[in-house]
């Protein structure tokens, strides 16, 4: 990849941190629930 | 119309039918993510006002719409949950919180990246980011209030009239714009018929708002999932799913 398109015009710091805050919270938004459910399984089987 | 309603609202039904949209949803948000953002970082051409840094677009504004058309499904579960008392709707609710507060959160960090090289400060105490910045706060009381009242079910009656009442905060952010001089520009995609943008830029914006949402659908299938694993507990069809779970 050339060195412009990671330089975004002067903006890479505004940019990129965009983007990269945005797959945080994509991936936030996918892990929290998995590690919820395998919580909430590992409790309920306890109760059986 | 109403069987097939009550039975599409009756937690197994709904579990189940969560499991098999989930896969389809999150294939088509992957595709549409992949492609907005592409588009967004490599065909769309640099703005002529704002160069590159105009490509924040595609991650604030999806952030910014779904921040507003969560809150108003939350609401509308909340009205349901009050009114009706169904517990999918209570779900739905608090299922829908911690993700939109998260895309609110998303959308006023990336605004302030964007205002930073374009405004010349990261936050002005102007009508659109103040009002979305009370959105964020309702989300947060919304999470507090849930996390705070110990019965379930009181909890989501409880978050319900407080989203309920939050919901007059949505038009003021959508339309404050317009009612006031505000440093924020007005809404570029939403003219029908008159496009402010090149289709260049346009269509990955297109696609990476519809993946958002698409996203957002499997994130809330998967909570309401687990929100009605704790409702149901020790009912037969949540010890069918323990015991297909393996755990």
């Amino acid at each position: 990849m050339s060195s412009s398109f990671w330089n975004m015009g002067g903006y890479a710091v505004y940019v990129w941190g965009s983007y990269g805050l945005a797959a945080a919270v994509l991936a936030w938004n996918l892990l929290a629930p998995r590690l919820r459910r395998h919580d909430i399984l590992k409790e309920l089987s306890a109760e059986e | 119309m109403w069987t097939w309603f009550h039975r599409l609202a009756s937690p197994p039904t709904f579990y189940r039918l969560a499991d098999r949209l989930v896969p389809w949803l999150g294939l088509l948000a992957a595709g549409l993510l992949g492609y907005g953002i592409f588009g967004g970082l490599l065909l769309a051409p640099a703005d002529y006002q704002q160069g590159d840094a105009f490509r924040i677009i595609y991650v604030h504004v999806p952030a910014a719409a779904l921040s507003l058309s969560v809150y108003v499904l939350m609401a509308a579960a909340g009205a349901v949950a009050v009114i009706w008392r169904i517990k999918l709707a209570e779900c739905v609710l608090v299922a829908a919180a911690p993700i939109g507060a998260s895309f609110t959160a998303l959308a006023l960090v990336t605004g302030m990246l964007w205002g930073k090289p374009m405004w010349g400060a990261y936050w002005v105490w102007d009508a659109r980011l103040t009002s979305e910045l009370i959105l964020l706060f309702l989300y947060a009381g919304v999470i507090g209030l849930n996390q705070a009242i110990e019965e379930p079910r009181a909890a989501a009656r409880a978050c319900g009239l407080l989203a309920l009442i939050g919901v007059i905060n949505v038009p003021i952010v959508h339309y404050s714009v317009e009612w006031w001089n505000s440093l924020h520009q007005g809404s570029t995609i939403l003219k029908l018929g008159r496009p402010n943008m090149s289709a260049d830029m346009a269509r990955p914006l297109y696609a990476a708002l519809l993946g958002t949402y698409c996203f957002f659908g499997v994130a809330l299938l998967r909570r309401v999932q687990n929100e009605l694993l704790l409702r149901e507990r020790g009912t037969a069809w949540v010890k069918e799913q323990l015991r297909s779970a393996h755990v």
